[in-house]
C-alpha cells in the first residue's frame, strides 16, 4: 500500500465513494426484489391462517392460494357492534393502517389496554371456515406488545366460541431461542382443545410456569416470562368485550346465520 | 501475479480438510451450533456464506490497492455488509420459508469471522482471481463441516435427511427413538468437536503443540 492511500484526501473519497456505491446496491436490490417479498408475506399470513385452522399442517406442501380462496371467507367486523359490515372489501382492506388512521381507530383507554397497543381499527378482520354450510371454526387476527416487538398471530375458535383449535404468530422480533419460541410448532400445539373463554364467556386464557392443568392453562414459555405475558394479555385483549367479544357473542346468538 | 492452476487447485482444495475454518481455525462456530439442527437450513446458510465470502474477497481484493490502511477494517465491514444484504433480501425474496427460520442467522455473516478472516489475511495481499477462489475454498471448508453436521443431528435427532424421514420416529409409529438432545444447539459442540478430534487424528500436523 502506498503511503498516499493514506492522505486524508484519499481517505475521504474512498470512504464516500463506497457507502454510496453499497448503498446504490443494497436499495437497489430492496427495490428490485420488493414484489416478491410482498407477495410472500401475503401468501404467509395466508398460511397462517390455514395453519391456525388446522386446514393445513405444519410442513405439508399445498396451494396456499388455491385452497384459502376455496375454504376461507373474509368478512369485516364492526367490533363495538358485533356486526359484519358490508360495502368495505374485506380482503384488501388494511388493518394495520386503519389502527393508525384517526378516521378509522379508536384510542384504547389505558385499563383495558391488555396488550398495550394504544389504539385499534374500529373495523376487524374475521375469517370464517365453513364445511357444508355449517361454520367449523373462526379465525381472529389479533396482536399485542411481548418483550422487544408487536406480536402478530391469528387464533383459531371453534364454532362454539370457546374453545381453541389453533394459534399461530406470523411476525414477532422476540428473541430467536426463547421468546421466538411462540412459532415452535410444538407450543403451538399445546394450544388446541384448551378453553380460551370461561363457562359464563369472559376470556380467561392463562400461561403457567407450573405446568398446566385447567383447560384454561397452557405452559409459558421458559425463559421468557415477558412474551408468555404478552401473549396471555393480547388473547385476554382481543376475546375481550373491547376486542371481538360482542361479535363472539353474536355468532352464539346464532345472529349471523352461522 | 501469473494465474498458476496448480496454486488455484490447493487454494480451494486445502480450506476443506488440511485448513478447514471450523475445525483448524475454529472461526464461525456461532452460526454452526444455530442452523445445524436440519440439512436443508444448513444448506441455505452454507451457500448464503460461500457466496459471500467469495465476492467479498473479490471486491475487497479489486480495492486493495486504494483501500487506506487507517480504514480498512471498515471499508471492508462495508463491503460484507452490503453483500449479506442483499443475499438476505434475495432469500427473503425467493426462499421466504427458509429465509423466516434462518431468521437472524442470514443477518450474522456479517460477523461471521471466517468472512472478515479471509478479506484481512487473503484478500488483501493478492489477485483478485484467487481472492476469489480463496472466498470460495473456505466457503466450502465451512459447507462441508456444516452439512456433516446437519446430517448427524438430523439423522439422529429427528431420523430424517432432508425432511425425507429415514429412520421412522416413534412419534410418527416407527420404531427410532429419537435423540432429542441433537436437535437442541449445544449438541453441535460434541458433534463438532468429536468431528476436531477425528480430523487431528486422520491429520496429525493439525495437533496443536502442548
Amino acid at each position: 500500500m502506498s503511503a498516499k492511500n493514506d492522505s486524508i484526501g484519499k481517505t475521504l473519497g474512498v470512504a464516500v465513494g463506497l457507502c454510496l456505491l453499497c448503498s446504490l446496491i443494497v436499495s437497489g436490490a430492496a427495490v428490485v426484489l420488493k414484489p416478491e417479498q410482498q407477495a410472500n408475506k401475503l401468501a404467509d399470513v395466508q398460511k397462517s391462517i390455514l395453519l391456525a385452522s388446522g386446514l393445513v399442517k405444519s410442513g405439508e406442501k399445498v396451494d396456499i392460494a388455491a385452497l384459502f380462496a376455496e375454504k376461507v371467507e373474509s368478512k369485516l367486523v364492526d367490533l363495538e357492534s358485533g356486526e359484519f359490515v358490508s360495502g368495505v372489501d374485506a380482503i384488501n382492506f388494511n388493518q394495520r393502517a386503519a389502527a393508525k388512521d384517526p378516521k378509522q381507530n379508536i384510542k384504547i383507554a389505558k385499563d383495558v389496554d391488555l396488550g398495550n397497543i394504544k389504539q385499534r381499527s374500529k373495523l376487524a378482520k374475521v375469517y370464517l371456515i365453513k364445511e357444508n354450510q355449517e361454520l367449523k371454526s373462526i379465525v381472529l387476527p389479533v396482536h399485542g406488545k411481548g418483550l422487544f416487538s408487536t406480536l402478530y398471530g391469528f387464533i383459531a375458535l371453534n364454532a362454539d366460541t370457546t374453545t381453541i383449535s389453533g394459534l399461530k404468530f406470523y411476525e414477532h422480533g422476540e428473541t430467536p431461542g426463547l421468546g421466538g419460541e411462540i412459532e415452535n410448532p410444538l407450543w403451538i400445539a399445546k394450544w388446541e382443545g384448551k378453553n380460551a373463554l370461561s363457562s359464563d364467556f369472559k376470556p380467561n386464557v392463562s400461561l403457567v410456569k407450573t405446568g398446566a392443568k385447567a383447560s384454561n392453562e397452557v405452559d409459558a414459555l421458559s425463559g421468557a416470562s415477558y412474551t408468555s405475558n404478552g401473549v396471555e394479555n393480547l388473547l385476554n385483549y382481543w376475546l375481550g368485550d373491547n376486542g371481538f367479544g360482542p361479535f363472539l357473542a353474536k355468532v352464539r346468538g346464532g345472529q349471523h346465520g352461522v | 501475479m501469473a494465474f498458476d492452476k496448480a496454486e488455484a487447485k490447493s487454494v480451494i482444495t486445502t480450506p476443506i480438510f488440511d485448513n478447514n475454518p471450523i475445525a483448524l481455525q475454529v472461526l464461525g462456530i456461532c452460526s454452526a451450533l444455530a442452523v445445524t439442527s436440519q440439512m436443508d437450513k444448513a444448506l441455505v446458510m452454507s451457500i448464503a456464506l460461500t457466496i459471500v465470502t467469495a465476492f467479498s474477497n473479490l471486491l475487497i481484493s479489486l480495492l486493495r490497492h486504494h483501500i487506506p490502511s487507517s480504514i480498512r477494517i471498515i471499508v471492508q465491514m462495508t463491503i460484507i455488509a452490503s453483500l449479506v444484504i442483499v443475499v438476505d433480501q434475495v432469500l427473503k425474496a425467493y426462499a421466504y420459508e427458509i429465509a423466516k427460520q434462518l431468521s437472524v442467522f442470514v443477518g450474522l455473516i456479517i460477523t461471521n469471522c471466517i468472512v472478515m478472516g479471509r478479506a484481512e489475511a487473503y484478500a488483501m495481499k493478492n489477485s483478485p482471481g484467487m481472492s476469489f477462489l480463496d472466498g470460495v475454498g473456505n466457503g466450502l471448508g465451512y459447507s462441508a463441516l456444516l452439512m456433516t453436521v446437519a446430517f448427524i443431528r438430523e439423522l439422529f435427532g429427528s431420523g430424517s435427511v432432508f425432511g425425507v424421514s429415514i429412520l421412522e420416529p416413534i412419534s410418527a409409529g416407527g420404531w427410532y427413538q429419537t435423540n432429542g438432545l441433537l436437535v437442541l444447539p449445544p449438541s453441535a459442540f460434541f458433534v463438532i468437536g468429536l468431528l476436531i478430534w477425528a480430523l487431528r487424528s486422520w491429520k496429525k500436523n493439525q495437533v496443536e503443540a502442548a
